[in-house]
């Protein structure tokens, strides 16, 4: 996201027309194709699509997770950005470096717990790990840190469940598990990708709320990847929309729900159901298949999908076009989509740019 | 919005226009489905289930996982074998565990579509032979008549009859899921379980399901039994909505009704944790923290099952199970069961 009034050090971090491709025997897939953002410091940032959209690969990219080769990031920056030291940029770190700051300044927590933890650990040896590499910590001060931080999560008893297997937790202690290892170091970002996926709506609604907390407490800034448009809603103080490996649409969450300018968010948010009692439509479904990322298309990604699509979209994808509302005024977030139908030229159409808002009227 | 059906009450979906409900379809009676694990215990997977489903009927059922929803949906088909009860279909008993005859003869009236349209299709199989070997094992239907009725089928759920000599492989995840639905209706029948047919989909293609569910109901007069975790998702597409917690029903009554004035703290814990995708609600809902979590289902002994994660629980909760009662509602003063001894 970017504020009106652009100054870095109101950025965690960071990302400048990151490039990320995947060789494979089948061709090059073009994973993530320039994608930009930042996140405010302190603040919720979603970045939301589909699957395959690019929305893993970018954060990955940023952590170093990228195996390479096969993947390869062939373009752009990605800085963290401190209130107190200059910036630091995490593309083409060499691994020592990396992992001074994967864990300590950057945590992150997966989709599948389960699978993130090892099964033959118990589980405050584990986080004892953590604290002992990342924290220069003795077994002893380890374990009672990794009590201190079981209790932070809300697990009750943390004595006891620290001398136990991940099979004797469930999915949402697990995670909250997962959320104590990356809170271990106070990191200054904490990227969650889909963090409540595997779990049940109760559960989910605890880790949201536990999250929510940890970040008052704490301050720190998160990006959270996600497809659940209730969990952005939730969550998110910004949101970037991506498809085929590109941002569409970024603003503050009011804008990209209520004032979307993208033909995809608007499809996005037709194909999900309201709650609304006295509203429900028929959900209008994204009809066809996101484009094959062996061969990106040229023009805008979602011209083979989209209800609106003109002639010049097919050709040539759109720069960033800035939206201006009249309730944006007391919002410092800037609102862009890349579609051709934020032109001025481009004809009046209902629910995407007519007098300039979106589907908020519904 | 364009497509606004506005503030109809009632089912919007297709059930709307679907026909009228009709008589009992089906029928639950103190349904069981125990799993042993030792001798001393027992999962209470399904306990006790009292339920019925009307005909022309979309019945949502919702739950955490564990709460015994797929079960329930497979005892139903004869899948799994009851432990205790009965379920009537049409006002005959159904067997209490199938032999090969019963599933020949309940196969074509009832059928099920999966959650995975990833392990739920053979990958050596065609698409053409997985919708066809219905009709081949059920009918006496000759094989030129099938070849063309797989086409038929093909079309009817959006993909085309060339996709019949493909690969499961070749499929995306939406494109699975209509084989699997293809191969649930080429036998036509009249009662399908869908065991959460759109988790494993994206937004846009669960959509895409969605309505192709709802046509093939409106067209072929199907009911449904649609099981899911996605409240909002249930709401939208049943007609009724039943709430399953660890084996049992804690409410059961209209989807509107049930979804925006939940009775069963269960249910409202349900709604309250579930998100609304829009922010300016969001911001402005209480923060009720929601405590605890889905209990063992091993040997589940008496009192109500919700009673250990209960903001209002009572002293009897802890020793009596209270049992499915009407209550009615009085804004809509529809009368739904509530297992609930607040509303005693």
């Amino acid at each position: 996201m970017r504020q009106k009034h652009d100054h870095d050090q109101d950025y965690a971090l960071t990302v400048d027309n990151l490039k990320v491709e995947f060789d494979t025997y089948g061709g090059t897939v073009h994973a993530v194709r320039d994608v930009s953002f930042g996140l405010r410091r302190g603040k919720t940032l979603a970045i939301v699509g589909e699957s395959g959209c690019g929305k893993s690969v970018t954060v990955q990219a940023l952590m170093g997770l990228i195996p390479m080769p096969p993947g390869r990031i062939t373009r752009g920056s990605a800085k963290l950005r401190s209130a107190a030291s200059e910036a630091t940029e995490l593309i083409g770190l060499r691994e020592r470096e990396l992992n001074r700051i994967r864990g300590n300044r950057i945590g992150m927590i997966f989709q599948d717990p389960m699978t993130s933890l090892n099964p033959t650990m118990r589980i405050g040896d584990q986080i004892v790990e953590t604290l002992r590499v990342h924290r220069g910590m003795s077994i002893r001060e380890g374990f009672r840190e990794a009590e201190r931080l079981l209790d932070r999560v809300r697990i009750s008893e943390a004595r006891e469940r620290a001398r136990q297997y991940p099979f004797e937790f469930s999915g949402g202690m697990l995670q909250r598990v997962m959320i104590a290892v990356a809170l271990a170091c106070s990191p200054e970002v904490l990227i969650a990708d889909e963090p409540t996926t595997a779990l049940d709506v109760t559960i989910q609604a605890q880790i949201l709320d536990l999250m929510q907390a940890l970040q008052r407490e704490e301050g720190m800034s998160i990006i959270l990847i996600t497809h659940d448009l209730g969990v952005v809603a939730r969550m998110a103080d910004d949101v970037a929309v991506m498809y085929a490996g590109q941002i569409v649409e970024s603003g503050s969450a009011e804008a990209i729900f209520h004032r979307g300018g993208h033909p995809y968010t608007l499809g996005l948010r037709r194909a999900t159901p309201s709650n609304d009692p006295e509203n429900r439509q028929r959900l209008e479904p994204i009809e066809g298949s996101p484009p094959d990322l062996f061969h990106p298309p040229v023009g805008c990604g979602y011209f083979a999908r989209c209800p609106h699509a003109m002639q010049v979209c097919e050709g040539r994808m759109p720069d960033p076009f800035e939206l201006h509302h009249a309730a944006d005024t007391a919002d410092d977030v800037l609102h862009s989509a890349r579609c051709w139908l934020q032109h001025d030229q481009a004809p009046r159409t209902e629910g995407v740019n007519q007098n300039g808002a979106g589907r908020g009227a519904s | 919005m364009s497509g606004a059906s506005s503030g109809v009450k009632g089912p919007a979906v297709a059930g709307a226009a679907a026909g009228v409900v009709g008589d009992v379809l089906l029928e639950t009676r103190h349904l069981k489905r125990y799993f042993r694990l030792d001798r001393k215990r027992q999962v209470h997977a399904v306990d006790d289930v009292c339920l019925t489903i009307r005909t022309n009927e979309i019945l949502g059922l919702v739950g955490e996982s564990g709460s015994g929803k797929s079960t329930f949906g497979k005892t139903l088909l004869g899948l799994h074998d009851k432990t205790a009860g009965e379920v009537l279909y049409r006002g005959e008993v159904l067997p209490g565990r199938y032999r090969s005859t019963d599933f020949q003869r309940f196969a074509r009236t009832m059928q099920m579509i999966f959650q995975d349209p990833y392990s739920s299709l053979n990958p050596r199989m065609t698409a053409g032979e997985i919708i066809a070997e219905g009709l081949r094992l059920h009918s006496a239907t000759k094989p030129q008549a099938i070849r063309e009725e797989v086409s038929r089928w093909l079309i009817q759920v959006g993909l085309s009859p060339d996709h019949a000599s493909r690969y499961p492989h070749e499929f995306s995840g939406g494109q699975r899921q209509r084989i699997g639905i293809a191969r649930a209706m080429i036998v036509r029948p009249e009662f399908v379980v869908c065991d959460e047919p759109i988790s494993a989909l994206d937004v846009s293609v669960q959509a895409q399901v969605i309505n192709l569910l709802s046509e093939l109901k409106r067209e072929f007069g199907l009911t449904l039994l649609f099981i899911a975790h996605d409240l909002s998702m249930v709401r939208y597409v049943s007609d009724r909505m039943a709430v399953m917690y660890l084996g049992a029903l804690a409410e059961i009554g209209p989807s509107d009704d049930v979804f925006f004035r939940p009775m069963h703290p269960y249910t409202q814990m349900l709604v309250a944790s579930n998100p609304e995708p829009d922010p300016v609600i969001e911001r402005q809902r209480d923060a009720e923290p929601i405590h605890g979590e889905i209990p063992s289902p091993v040997n589940v002994g008496p009192g109500c099952r919700f009673a250990g994660r209960c903001p209002q629980v009572m002293d009897q909760c802890r020793h009596t199970t209270p049992e499915l009662l009407p209550v009615r509602d009085l804004t809509s003063n529809v009368t739904r069961q509530v297992a609930c001894h607040l509303y005693g």
